[in-house]
Formats: structure tokens, sequence, C-alpha cells
């Protein structure tokens, strides 16, 4: 339910606050929607809250109210219904007035409270702010005061420390002259114990009066330490000791002159040497700079050039005061330059450091990987060491009979594995041999064969030729010319067989006349070879029918056979 | 190392003569010629009274004896033992006695500094100078021997007077610009003489050998000044030592300080090496640390050293602070110097780099330290048994063998360099050092 939104401070209408709390609230939450309107106290008023219809109800809510307030009741209920007390009525609504009136006041009174304590608290708003203001105000003096303060003590404890000094000062020189008057009062009375001493000798000698003369006994004379004799004290004497004199001056002053000439040649020499250095460093250095900077360095070192090239030129004028002064100039100007460019140099190597920091590391593992392999590279050289040593360690240690055995048996192993390499190829070539000498012997054989088939041929055809000797020579000429034909082609291939057995021959009696030397295995094929190279000559046509037989078969096919024959011999 | 026998002798007189050849020593009222290698008695002298001054004429052929209370001077003559001289001051007092740098001449300084008397073993002349100067070091000789510098003062003011020894004539005299002049000096090569006020004043004068005043020098005003003062072998150089513990080098080309050598009590200096003797250690069985081979009886001392300090007593005049004594060694390479705050410490600088070396600290104050004139070796003393010696390769500590305790007060060496001469409070012993000597003399421990 909405709560009142009164302020009312006054307790004593807390109940009647109540009540029109309630009042309101009813009000507010009649069911009947009942118009409003405002009255001049801004109090809603219902035009219409009774009726003729609800005056019962009216009569029962107001009672109830009214009894709530503490009012004696409207009406009573009778037997015939309610009805109105006038007179309870009058008091009421008298009741109800004065009650209104009351809070009427109340009103009034709270309302002037308030308008007292908003002017109480536009009031106490004003003064705060005026306060705050002083206190700002003396805040900003209090650190003026304090600052001036501040300022006063360090005024005096510099003036502390002046007088300090002053003071020590003061006792300072209060000490120095009381040594100084000890000092002082010391020789004074030494001087007084002298003065003293001596007015005593002059009592003595004026009572005395013996005055004791100098005396000065001598045995004889001694001639002077250099030899020479004393010379009389002349003019000349006086004068030639002020010459001496001059002379050892002139010569100290000589030989210094000398050594600080040598000096300021070195130095001079120094400082070209110097300027040179500068001139080299910076003139490479120049042409790398901006193009700014460009025209103006290509100027300096030409000048540069120009006055180094000066300068050795007159380095003899170089004492004159002029090129001294030049030269320290240039020499300023070169260092200036060079300090800048460092100073240059340096800032970038700064940023760079600052920014590319990647580069250190990657130095960092450089230097550690090369330590790293360096440390691995001595480590393998003193392996390689070691086992060198061991090494000869076994070589040249006496070994037992065991290991000389042992030792013994690889070697023999290895000769014989070597040995049974060389078997291997030894054999080998040996079955070369072999098969050549086969190759060889079938040709031979092959060979043998032809030719006896040829001597056949020969002997056939001279036969014929001897039966066909007559005077019908021509009728044999196609015939003869075949079988010269044949023959000179026989004859052409006879020069190749001739030489081919020839060969044949040459390696037949090659092989003849090693047949002594060569090896059991080879005899055998030596022996066919034999065999078939007395067959040549001595044909007995029993043995050699069926070879005759092809061979006369192959008659026509001899020369390509022989041909045959040589290409296959001479391969 | 050999050590001679002790020998006696008195008031610390004991000189080798200029050739290296003869000893002279003085007992009491005798002069004792001896050979330096043998030390065997050569000759054997009387003199009338207790000799207080003793000094080998330049030729080696004669010696000088002078009885200051008697006011008497005695010349001996080696080649004729027979021949004497005797010169009688009289009743003006002899205050100081010297020989001239031809050998045939004796100055004698008055009682009073009244005159100086030249005496000639040659001639019968006899020259006087007036008013000659009783200050620190009034009288120099340049090295060749030619001039004489005589600091004189006439009217409060301080006047220098140059002499050729020759036959005394007075080449140059000039006012110098001093308060009080404490002394004068002549460079190594004759040319520059170097003039300084007394220790109220800062003050170097360097005048030309004519008489030109060439340069001033002044540190500081109002503190105590100069206190010493030496010059390079080479005539580069000059050391300038003061009261406020400081050393100034001058170059010679423009007399202009080049650089500084403080010696403050704390050294942090990386290039020095600080060494410490510790013989008060040597007794025990064990030392805590090992020592190096070149370091007998020395330790080496982490940096940084805390240097003792003595405060002294600023009441007294002369108090006993600042650089009292410096020594360059003969190849020009080392400066020695001894601060008198630190009375323990012999500071050593390299003169190459112009920096510290080293750091020798002893048990107790150093008495004396003298540099051998051919080689950069530095021997010193402390006042104990001991002989300390110091080279940049190491340094050695050796104990002197003589019964009955010699306390070394101070120590010379010979011209050659091959020995030292140790002189006790009535003692004298020679040591003699082996040529390549360096190895062999940490290995020898001479009990």
């Amino acid at each position: 339910m909405p709560e009142s939104s009164l302020e009312i401070k006054d307790t004593s209408c807390s109940s009647s606050r109540y009540r029109m709390s309630s009042l309101r609230q009813y009000s507010q939450s009649s069911v009947l929607p009942l118009p409003m309107t405002r009255n001049p106290y801004n109090m809603p008023t219902i035009s219409a809250f009774c009726t003729e219809d609800n005056v019962s109800e009216c009569i029962s809510y107001i009672n109830r109210e009214v009894s709530s307030l503490g009012f004696p009741l409207l009406c009573t209920e009778s037997n015939n219904g309610p009805e109105l007390n006038l007179v309870d009525v009058l008091n009421n609504v008298y009741n109800l007035l004065q009650l209104h009136r009351r809070c009427l006041q109340t009103v009034e009174d709270i309302e002037v409270e308030q308008v007292k304590s908003n002017s109480n608290m536009d009031y106490l708003q004003l003064s705060n702010t005026r306060l705050k203001d002083q206190l700002e105000l003396s805040k900003r003096e209090n650190t003026g005061l304090l600052e001036r303060e501040r300022q006063l003590q360090l005024k005096v404890k510099s003036l502390h420390n002046c007088l300090k000094n002053e003071k020590e000062e003061v006792q300072k020189l209060q000490s120095i002259i009381a040594s100084r008057a000890t000092q002082y009062n010391h020789d004074m009375k030494r001087k007084e114990r002298e003065f003293g001493k001596l007015k005593e000798r002059l009592n003595q000698l004026l009572i005395d009066k013996k005055d004791k003369k100098q005396t000065f006994e001598v045995l004889n004379y001694v001639g002077r330490s250099d030899g020479k004799r004393s010379l009389w004290k002349t003019g000349k004497t006086e004068a030639r000791h002020e010459g001496e004199m001059y002379k050892t001056l002139l010569n100290d002053y000589d030989s210094r002159h000398k050594d600080l000439l040598m000096e300021n040649a070195e130095l001079k020499k120094v400082l070209q040497q110097m300027k040179r250095d500068m001139v080299t460093i910076l003139s490479p250095r120049k042409h790398s700079q901006s193009g700014e900077k460009h025209d103006d360095s290509l100027e300096q070192t030409s000048s540069e050039e120009d006055e180094v090239c000066d300068s050795s030129r007159e380095s003899l004028e170089l004492s004159c005061e002029h090129a001294r002064e030049q030269l320290t100039n240039s020499i300023r100007q070169q260092w200036r330059r060079l300090k800048s460019h460092v100073e240059r140099l340096d800032s970038q190597a700064s940023l760079v450091g600052e920014r590319a920091n990647m580069n250190a590391i990657p130095k960092e593992v450089h230097e550690q990987e090369m330590d790293r392999l360096k440390l691995e590279i001595q480590q393998y050289k003193d392996f390689i060491h070691t086992q060198q040593q061991l090494l000869q360690q076994q070589l040249n240690s006496p070994c037992d009979d065991e290991t000389a055995s042992l030792l013994n048996d690889c070697y023999m192993q290895e000769e014989k594995e070597r040995l049974k390499e060389d078997w291997k190829s030894f054999e080998e070539k040996r079955k070369n041999f072999e098969a050549e000498r086969r190759n060889f012997t079938e040709a031979a054989i092959r060979l043998s064969h032809e030719r006896k088939a040829f001597e056949e041929d020969r002997a056939t055809w001279l036969k014929h030729q001897f039966l066909n000797l007559t005077p019908f020579g021509d009728q044999m000429k196609p015939q003869m010319s075949k079988s010269q034909s044949a023959l000179s082609g026989w004859a052409e291939s006879k020069v190749r067989p001739v030489s081919t057995p020839a060969k044949l021959n040459k390696s037949l009696s090659h092989t003849a006349f090693s047949t002594s030397r060569a090896s059991p295995a080879k005899t055998p094929s030596t022996a066919d070879l034999y065999r078939t190279h007395r067959l040549i000559p001595e044909k007995s046509p029993s043995t050699i029918h069926p070879k005759q037989d092809s061979s006369i078969l192959r008659n026509g096919d001899i020369p390509a056979q022989l041909r045959h024959v040589n290409g296959g011999a001479n391969c | 190392m050999n050590f001679s026998e002790v020998f006696k002798q008195s008031n610390q007189l004991c000189r080798v003569s200029p050739d290296g050849k003869y000893l002279a020593t003085c007992v009491q009222y005798r002069l004792v010629v001896r050979d330096v290698n043998t030390l065997q008695i050569l000759h054997l002298y009387t003199c009338l009274d207790q000799i207080v001054h003793m000094e080998w004429s330049s030729d080696s052929l004669f010696i000088l004896c002078a009885m200051y209370k008697r006011g008497l001077v005695q010349v001996w003559s080696l080649e004729q033992p027979d021949w004497y001289c005797k010169i009688d001051e009289g009743s003006i007092g002899l205050v100081s006695s010297r020989w001239s740098p031809d050998g045939r001449h004796i100055l004698n300084t008055t009682e009073f500094h009244l005159r100086v008397t030249v005496w000639s073993l040659c001639t019968k002349a006899v020259s006087y100078i007036k008013y000659p100067k009783a200050c620190q070091k009034g009288i120099d000789f340049s090295r060749d021997g030619c001039y004489m510098a005589l600091a004189e003062r006439r009217d409060c003011r301080d006047y220098v007077s140059v002499f050729v020894c020759d036959d005394w004539h007075l080449l140059r005299h000039f006012e110098t610009e001093t308060q009080d002049l404490a002394g004068v000096e002549w460079s190594p090569n004759g040319c520059v003489l170097a003039v300084w006020d007394s220790c109220l004043e800062y003050k170097v004068l360097l005048y030309s050998l004519d008489g030109r005043l060439l340069s001033t020098f002044s540190a500081y005003e109002w503190s105590l000044g100069i206190k010493s003062l030496a010059w390079s072998p080479s005539s580069q150089f000059l050391a300038i030592g003061s009261y406020d513990g400081k050393v100034r080098i001058l170059n010679h080309i423009t007399w202009k300080k080049v650089t500084e050598f403080d010696h403050p009590a704390t050294i942090n200096n990386t290039k020095a090496v600080s060494t410490l003797s510790n013989e008060y250690m040597s007794g025990a069985l064990h030392l805590p640390y090992p020592v190096q081979r070149h370091l007998k009886n020395h330790l080496i001392c982490p940096l940084p050293v805390q240097v003792p300090v003595v405060k002294p007593d600023l009441d007294r005049a002369n108090p006993k602070v600042g650089v009292s004594s410096m020594a360059f060694s003969s190849d020009n390479r080392y400066l020695a110097t001894k601060n008198d705050n630190m009375a323990c410490v012999v500071w050593v600088w390299d003169m190459q780099r112009l920096g510290l070396l080293a750091v020798l600290e002893q048990t107790s104050a150093v008495r004396c330290f003298q540099w051998d004139p051919r080689r950069p070796r530095l021997a010193l003393c402390t006042g104990n048994a001991k002989l300390y010696l110091w080279s940049p390769a190491g340094c050695v500590s050796v104990q002197v063998p003589a019964e009955g305790g010699f306390q070394v007060q101070s120590v010379t060496w010979h011209c050659s360099g091959d020995s030292l001469i140790l002189l006790g409070k009535e003692q004298l012993c020679l040591c003699y050092m082996e040529v390549g000597e360096e190895e062999e003399e940490e290995d020898d421990d001479v009990k």
C-alpha cells in the first residue's frame, strides 16, 4: 500500500497521520470510483461520497472511522436500522473540525519550521563555503610560510657552515700566528743568547787585552792541485772569469736549446703523423655519408690533401709562427671532426644495439658453438693420439708365444688367401688358354681337312688336266676358266690360307715347341694337333673318306669355306 | 754481505776519501787512516784537542781536523806523514771549517760569524769575507768546484755573493728578495742557484749564475714554509719539502710546479707497495702469512694502509712536522722522503711516473737514509741493530753482527756503491756488498 508522502515530524499528529493515511488509503482504494475535486487546502474532496443508496454503508463507515478516532459514534445501531444521532453527528463534526484546525495549525507551524530550517541551511552553507575559502587561504599561507621557513633554515644552515668555516680559518690563522710567534720567540731568544755571548766575549777581550792573534804554521807550502802556478789578480783575470762564467751559462743554454728543438721537432712530427692518420681515417668515411655533406667533404678532403702536400713541401718553414698555427688549427679541426664522427658512430651503435639485440644473441650462440666445436676437436685429437699411442704400444711391446703364433697364423692366412686368389686367376687364365687352344685345334683340324680336300681337288684337277691335255683346249676353257677362276680364286685364297697355315704352323710349331714345356693338361690337345699336322701331308684316302666326301661335296664352296676358315682362323 | 769488525770512533766522524781508497776515523783526538778494503791502519795522527770536524780534501791528499773549542785547525798529509799545518784562529774563535773545492784552501768561519777567513796552503795569501750569514746553509760550492755562493747579511738585508774559487775573486754580488735567507744551493749543472727563505715564509728564488733572478716560487703564505730542498742529479727537478707535509717538484724549464707529493695518513694508492719490516716477529717460529722471496723479513701490507702519525707539539719552535729530508737517487729515477709526523716511514716516489712507488714502514723512527751512488738502492737505519736496504726489486733487512749490540745511527755509502759505513754511538762498522748482490742478499741472513 502506498505510504503517505506527508513528512510531518510532529509526533502528536502521528496518530492523526496514521488515520489520515488510512483515510487516504481507503479513499484511494475505495470500490466506488468517486469523482474528486480539489479544495483550497489541496485536499481531494469527494462530493459524491454518500448517495441515497449507500447511506447505511457510509454511516457504518463513518462510525468506524470516528470510533477509531475516539469520538462518539455518529449513530447507534437500533432495530429499525441505523439512526443518526444529530447531537453525536454535530459533535463529531465539531470534533473533526477541531482536529482539522489543529492539523492546519501544525502544518503551519511545520512550514514555518521548515522555512526557518531552510534559511538556517542556507546560512550554514554560506558560512561553510566561506570557511572553506578561509581554510584554503590559510592553507596556502601555511605552505608559503613553511616554504619561507625552509629557506630560512637553509640559509641558517649555510650561515652556520660559513660561520664554522670562518671559525676554522680563524683558528688556523690563530695557530699560524701562534707558531710564528713561537718561531719568532725562539729565534729572538737564540739571537739574544748570541748577543749575550758576544757581549761577554767583548767584555772578556776588553778585560784581557791579550789578543791572541791568528797564526798559521805550516811546514812548507804545497803546490796547487792542478800543478799550475797561481796568477795575480788583474783586470785580465777578472775578465777571464767573467768570460768563463758566461761561457758556462751559454753552454748550458745551448744544450737546453738543442734538447728543446729536438723535442719540438719530434712533437711536430708526431702532430703531422696524427693529422695524416686522422685525414686517412676520416676521408673514406666521408664518401659514405649523406649527399648534403658530400660536396663539403670533397672540398675539405682536397684541401686537406693540399695541406698535407704543402706541409711536406714546406717542412722547413714550419718553424714560422703562421705555419705552426696552421698546423695546430688543422689538427684541432680534424680532431673535432673525428670526435663528432665517433660520437655519431657511438649513437648509431647504441641504437642498433637497442633495436637489434638479436645480433648479440647469434654472436653468443656462435661463440658457444665455436667453443663446443673446439672442445670436440680437442677431444678427437686426444682420442686419435691415445689410439696412436696404443697402437705404438701394441707394435713395440714384446708379445708372448700365443699371440705370436696367432699373429703368424694370421699372416699365413693372409698369404694363403692371397695365393688362393692368385690360383683362381691362374685357373681362369688357364681355362681361357684352353678354350683358345681348343679353338685353335679345331681350326687347325678344319684347316687340315680343307687342305686335304684341296689337295685331293688339286690331284683330281691335275688328273683332269693331264687327261684333258688335248688340242681341244678351247672346250675346256670355260671349265678351265672356271677351274682357273676357282684356282685363281683359290690361289687368291691360297695366299691367305698360306699365311694362315703359316700362322697356324707358327702357332702349331709354337705349340709344338712348347709341348715339352706345356703342362700335362695341355698335351692331349697337342697330340691331336700333331695328328692333324701329320694328316695333312700323308693323306690316306681310307681314313678321311667321310671327310673327303664332305670335302668333295663341298667342292665349290672350298674357297668360301677356306675363306671362312681364314676368317675363323684369323679371328 | 760481509761485515767488518767493529771499530771505535767518536763524534760520528768517519769519512771515506773521495777516491775511495781510504777510510779516516777520529777517536777522541786521534785521527786514524785505514785502507778501505783491508781496514789496516795506514796512518795515525794526533791532534791537539778532541776533533770536532774532519774532512778530506778533494784530491784525497790532505785531511782537515778542526777543534772548535780551541779554535784550531790541523791539516795532515797522506803522502808526507811528517808534514803538518796548524791554523790557530786565536781569540776570534772558530765556528766552522771546510775545504775549498781545489783542496788547497781552508775556509774558517769565526765565532759569531764575524767573517770567513780563507787560508791558502799554497801561498801566503789570506782572504777575508765579511758579513757571512749564520743560517742553515750559508755557503755552497758548485759541483765542478768553480764557484762558491755565500749568503751575506748587511743592514738587515740579504745578499748573495758568488766567488770564483780559483782566486776568490768576487764575481757577482746581488741582493735577494728574502725576509730571512735560510740557505743557498747550486744546481748540479752549476748554472742555477736556489735560494730559500726561512720557515716563516715559503719562498724559493732561482738565480742564474750571472746573478739574474730567473724565477720565484711560493706555494702558500703564512704557514710555516720550506723545511728541506733537493736538486735532482740531472738538474731537471727541484724538490721542495715543506712544513705542511708536502713535497713540491719544480721543473727547470718554466720553474713552475710540476706536481706535489703528499704524505697522507691513509694510503690508497694501488700502484704503491707498502712494506712493513717485521723484526718484532722474526723471533717467532712461524709467520702468519708467507713472506715473498725478495722481501725477507718484510711484509707487504694490503691496501689501504694506515701510517702511524705522531701529532707534534705545535707550541714549540721547529715542530716535528713537515718533510725534513729528501734524497734523489743517482739515476734520477727515485726520490726518498721522510715526513716528520710519520718518522717511522720512508716514502719512495717514482720520478718517471711522478707517483708513489713504495712506503717503507719501520718499527721505530728512521734516523738516516742514503742512496747508493751507483744504483737505485736505498740504505736506511732506525737506531736498532739492523740495516735496511730497499731497491725496486725488493727490500731486505740485515742484522749487524756485533756483540754488545750495535745501534746503527747513520749510514754512509762508499763512493763505489760496494760498501756501507755504519756508524753507531761510539762504534763503526763496515758492510761490504758482494757484486751481483741482489739475489744473494735475500738468501744470506747473517745472524
